[in-house]
């Protein structure tokens, strides 16, 4: 294998590479280090790494996975300020103080995500509005009481927790060439599954009901039913990277266990089309 | 993408390092100071964490394999740490309290044979622990170890985000991270109702935290009897 061959080639049409790969520092540091000792065979594997992270995204793609992200951290945002401002929707005391942080976690994203545009000289796209029906502007959607009906609320609350933990996780990857959009991606996203976490705590309380775990299990919705099925589809798979997780090496690892352990992503048209009747077209 | 390490490669990988490790522990002898033989080490690789990062025990290896491998490690301590929990149940453990420990005890057990797995013969040993400081037959004990291990875990997987090369890697490191959130969201609301995401680990961005290799190794080491070596582990 001639690797300068190889650059040569992509230089005909990326004039650009090398300053690509240049940016790429570690990338190249690491490849240099290991390409002197590891096995040939190796060789393709280190290469497919280095040249995925120096393409892995330019700053439009990058503002375009953010603007994604506010699209749906304007969507939980939106969301929690009229729940909290619904009068007697949410109990007074625990519930209202975890909906509130919750609120002001999503509102912290919103601005968050705004100025990492902005440093990036990419514009914020504008907050779309929203029917939290699910009707798509019709306001009769199958979410209509989410603001009276506590149970609903927080049946609501609970998709769009674990939709956004999937989304991020979805897009993260084209976000390798940032290290630190990368790493406040992941920061967010984490902050998305300790919410999903709290809020299906609520329900599982609130109806009384020990099988709404704070975790996924298989592709159950937790009762909420077939309008938010699209947000689970895909999450009751057990095997990763080609290894079986249920039983796996011999331990009593259920499928409902397996599937749990590991949150599924959404690509963004799976998303997109989660959130599509709840804005207005 | 092969699933699969190449452990001919690795073990390469293994023999060189460890002769770099000996050339080291030769510039040490003949510098014989600490302060001045840790200066000079760090300056020769950039890819050292500094001083705080033990040099010797248990090397995790560099690139990839290295980040999972300490990924590893981590989810050994975790599964080991839900193993006693369930065996020996803490005094006045509810059911609810009982079931769901159990779920993240499978959880942790299903990613600390993932990573051994995928890892084949690049995977460290199994690793050996030291819980002499918990008591399991306390609530408060058994909760407070588990919120710091979530939350410890959940900043190793955010902090080592960016040193994963492998997008696939990236996404499964991805996968399980959200997991350990879940996790550290209900035992911090076992331990306060409301906590799950509090100001002690969620700043005014609304971000939660990201740990260096270092910083986490270090908190590890204080329940691990085994010594881990993660000097080689990618910083950047």
């Amino acid at each position: 294998m001639n690797i300068n061959n190889i650059l040569t080639e992509i230089e005909k049409v990326d004039p650009e590479v090398y300053d690509r790969l240049d940016t790429r520092r570690s990338a190249m540091r690491q490849f240099a280090k290991a390409s002197g000792r590891i096995a040939l065979t190796a060789v393709p594997f280190l290469l497919g790494g280095m040249f995925k992270k120096a393409y892995a995204g330019t700053t439009e793609s990058i503002g375009d996975v953010l603007n994604y992200a506010l699209t749906l951290e304007y969507l939980e945002a939106e969301f929690y300020k009229a729940a909290v401002a619904s009068s007697g929707l949410i109990p007074a005391g625990a519930p209202t103080a975890a909906i509130t942080t919750i609120r002001d976690h999503e509102v912290a994203h919103v601005n968050f995500l705004k100025a990492a545009l902005g440093s990036l000289s990419v514009t914020p796209v504008d907050q779309p509005t929203f029917d939290f029906s699910g009707g798509k502007g019709s306001g009769n959607g199958p979410f209509k009481n989410a603001f009276s009906d506590y149970g609903l609320f927080l049946a609501v609350a609970q998709t769009f927790e674990d939709t956004g933990v999937r989304a991020y996780k979805g897009r993260a990857a084209e976000l390798m060439s940032n290290n630190d959009v990368l790493t406040a991606a992941l920061n967010i996203h984490s902050v998305e599954a300790r919410h999903a976490s709290h809020i299906r705590s609520m329900r599982r309380a609130n109806l009384n009901n020990s099988s709404i775990k704070p975790w996924i299990t298989l592709k159950d919705t937790g009762g909420i039913g077939a309008a938010v099925q699209a947000s689970y589809d895909g999450e009751e798979v057990t095997s990763q990277a080609g290894i079986e997780i249920k039983n796996i090496n011999g331990a009593a690892i259920s499928a409902e266990a397996a599937s749990e352990s590991f949150d599924e992503p959404l690509t963004k048209d799976q998303v997109l089309a989660i959130v599509d009747p709840f804005i207005v077209p | 993408m092969k699933q699969h390490f190449n452990g001919d490669a690795y073990a390469q990988t293994t023999n060189e390092l460890t002769a770099r490790g000996a050339q080291r522990r030769k510039l040490l002898s003949i510098f014989g100071g600490t302060a001045v033989a840790a200066t000079i080490i760090t300056s020769c690789s950039k890819d050292d964490d500094g001083p705080s990062m033990p040099t010797d025990g248990i090397d995790l290896g560099s690139g990839d394999p290295g980040i999972l491998n300490y990924a590893y490690a981590l989810e050994q301590l975790e599964a080991a740490f839900y193993t006693q929990v369930i065996t020996t149940l803490y005094t006045g453990i509810t059911a609810s309290e009982q079931a769901l420990l159990t779920d993240i005890r499978d959880h942790e057990i299903a990613h600390r044979e993932f990573f051994k797995t995928a890892l084949g013969s690049a995977a460290i040993p199994g690793l050996e622990v030291d819980f002499s400081k918990i008591d399991f037959s306390s609530r408060d004990s058994v909760l407070a170890t588990a919120k710091a291990f979530e939350d410890l875990g959940v900043s190793a997987y955010n902090g080592a985000g960016k040193l994963i090369q492998s997008p696939d890697y990236l996404l499964l490191a991805g996968k399980i991270v959200s997991v350990e959130a879940r996790h550290a969201g209900y035992i911090r609301d076992l331990i306060s109702n409301g906590s799950f995401a509090d100001s002690t680990v969620i700043d005014t961005n609304g971000l939660d935290k990201a740990n260096t290799p270092a910083d986490v190794l270090t908190v590890a080491a204080g329940f691990l009897k085994s010594k881990l070596n993660g000097s080689n582990l990618p910083t950047s």
